[in-house]
């Protein structure tokens, strides 16, 4: 299938010289929550504005649906929906305005059902006549999100929704993208929290210092880089792993007190079983014992750091 | 043409207007009655009569000029400086608009605007001295010319202005001297030769003899030359409007 977003040879230098993009290149697949990892300053906000016609790119280009972002940028923009990191709203209109407002600048004409619709999964449907300026950094944020969603876009960027929200309200805005995917929304989104791609998206890209260093399925991801250990304290120091054992992808510590055993998550669990059947058999007792998971947050870091 | 989008921006750039009521029709309204009180009826009354016109319908023009110029530029600089200054432009910018329907609707919302208040100053005016409106439909046309003209020199400003100060300080030292000494008060026929030369490098000049001379049949050049004015400086205005969107000038990082 043919990707909604093709980036390619995407750079962007800004006029104080500043290189925040360099020679990006990115496709985004039709339908997918794609998750945009990266440091403070490694060009998340700098790539989504450039796709959103807000920043002029210094070279290459991006396709929206097979649309060019510059040439034939009515049809590229009608599609898609931005919810910016800031929250800037205006004041003194109403949620209502705002929200109808956006809908006509994006071409659409008047349907008050669906402005209603929107409001209503957002919770907003009772601010609808406040004004902007009586609310709250959370519920701007949600206005900034039906205002994104009140023309009906084919692609939705996110940039960093959950910065500043509650635990309640990202639970619901999780399931709202996670319902929006199955009406056949595409959904781009920053975030600094891991927990949150590795919950919500099909694909991980991350990217540093202006370039993309990482695109993968986020399933594949923690299955590649993602190991799980057993780490067992024995009751007695070991000379050296008995025969009986080599079948195990084992390590023993230096000292001969830790005994650590490496495994894939996706294995099945029997191994652990066996594993402490076996050496109850040889003998070894242990005292206490841990396993650890390497998440996509130590993957993240691993790699932000590795590639430095 | 996103006909949807012009529609939107307008509606709300005159909803702004709505809640700024005070400040955007009845300011311009008191301190034009002040200038009628203090000049049409107190001094006025000693001034003799040029053409049969009293001093006080003379400076009618002058004085509508004055607040169309000024309200025109203050209007359409703020409606496109402020979404700049809150960061609310990014959806201008991502939306599916041509800067062409930008254009229109700020442009046309705040000369929509300075059309209705230069109408209200008219009637203002009607209340303090007898009016004549020798050719109507050439009073509307420089009335509507002119506003949409200096409107879009105003969104010129705001697109320029990076802080509050730049957006007042054309209006303030450019356009106010320029309209004051630009026969607003006075037909530049009575100065000197030389100042009456120096005058007619003032554009103002020209827009006031022309919307004058609608009013009255008097003017201080004729009245083509005021029309031929106007429309170079829309042309001006329009050109660098156009640069200004074709290389995103402070509106595009
Ligand atoms: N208008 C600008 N002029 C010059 N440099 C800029 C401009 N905007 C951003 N930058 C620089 O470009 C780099 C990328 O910024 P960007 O906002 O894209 O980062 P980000 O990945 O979104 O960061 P964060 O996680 O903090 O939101 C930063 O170093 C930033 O300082
Ligand atoms: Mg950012």
């Amino acid at each position: 299938m043919q990707p909604i977003i093709t980036i390619t040879n995407l750079s962007k230098t800004y006029a104080s010289g500043f290189q925040a993009l360099k020679h990006v290149n990115l496709e985004i697949r039709r339908g997918e929550i794609f998750a945009l990892l990266g440091p403070n300053g490694a060009g998340k906000t700098t790539l989504i504005s450039t796709i959103c016609g807000i920043i002029n790119p210094s070279e290459g280009r991006v396709l929206v649906d097979g649309h060019d972002i510059a040439t034939d940028y009515r049809a590229a923009r009608a599609m898609i929906g931005l919810v910016p990191q800031e929250l800037t709203t205006d004041a003194f209109e109403t949620v209502w305005a705002t929200v109808s407002f956006s809908r006509g600048l994006f071409g659409k004409r008047k349907n008050p059902a669906h402005i209603e619709k929107v409001l209503r999964a957002l919770s907003l449907w009772d601010k609808k006549d406040n004004k902007l300026i009586t609310l709250s950094g959370g519920m701007k944020r949600r206005v900034l999100i039906a205002k994104a969603l009140s023309h009906e876009p084919t692609v939705l960027f996110l940039d960093e929704p959950t910065a500043g929200v509650d635990v309640e309200l990202r639970r619901d805005m999780w399931q709202l993208v996670r319902s929006l995917q199955d009406s056949g929304v595409t959904i781009i989104l920053t975030t600094h929290y891991i927990e949150e791609a590795e919950e919500m998206a099909d694909r991980i890209g991350v990217i540093r210092r202006g370039e993309i260093i990482l695109v993968e399925d986020k399933a594949e991801l923690v299955r590649k880089l993602g190991k799980k250990q057993l780490t067992l304290q024995l009751d007695a120091p070991l000379e050296r792993l008995p025969t009986e054992l080599a079948g195990y992808q084992l390590d023993l510590s230096g000292d001969g007190t830790e005994l650590t055993y490496t495994y894939d998550t996706q294995g099945e669990r029997a191994g652990i079983i066996a594993l402490l059947q076996d050496l109850n058999r040889s003998g070894i007792r242990f005292k206490d014992l841990q396993t650890t998971q390497s998440s996509l947050e130590d993957i993240f870091v691993s790699l932000v750091r590795e590639k430095k | 043409m996103n006909i949807h989008a012009i529609n939107a921006i307008y509606r709300f750039e005159m909803a702004r207007t709505g809640r700024t009521l005070m400040q955007s029709i009845v300011s311009p309204v008191i301190s034009t009655s002040l200038y009628f009180i203090v000049f049409g009826a107190a001094i006025g009354s000693r001034i003799p009569q040029s053409h049969g016109i009293s001093y006080g319908a003379f400076i009618v023009p002058g004085l509508i000029m004055l607040s169309l110029l000024t309200q025109s530029i203050a209007n359409a600089s703020f409606g496109i400086y402020f979404p700049r200054f809150t960061g609310t432009i990014y959806e201008l910018l991502s939306a599916p608009v041509s800067y062409l329907e930008i254009v229109i609707s700020y442009v046309g919302a705040a000369a929509t605007k300075s059309i209705i208040l230069g109408l209200i100053i008219l009637a203002t005016a009607g209340l303090f001295v007898p009016l004549q409106v020798v050719h109507p439909l050439w009073m509307m046309l420089f009335l509507v010319l002119t506003a949409v003209t200096f409107s879009l020199f105003g969104f010129i400003i705001g697109i320029w202005a990076d802080n509050f100060e730049k957006l007042q300080v054309i209006p303030l030292l450019i356009i106010t001297p320029l309209t004051f000494l630009g026969g607003s008060f006075y037909s530049i026929d009575i100065l000197p030769p030389f100042w009456r030369t120096v005058a007619l490098f003032n554009p103002v000049v020209y827009l006031i003899s022309g919307f004058r001379w609608s009013f009255y049949g008097l003017a201080d050049v004729h009245v083509g030359v005021s029309l031929g004015m106007t429309v170079v400086f829309l042309a001006l205005f329009m050109a660098i409007v156009a640069w200004i969107f074709k290389t995103g000038y402070r509106l595009k990082a």
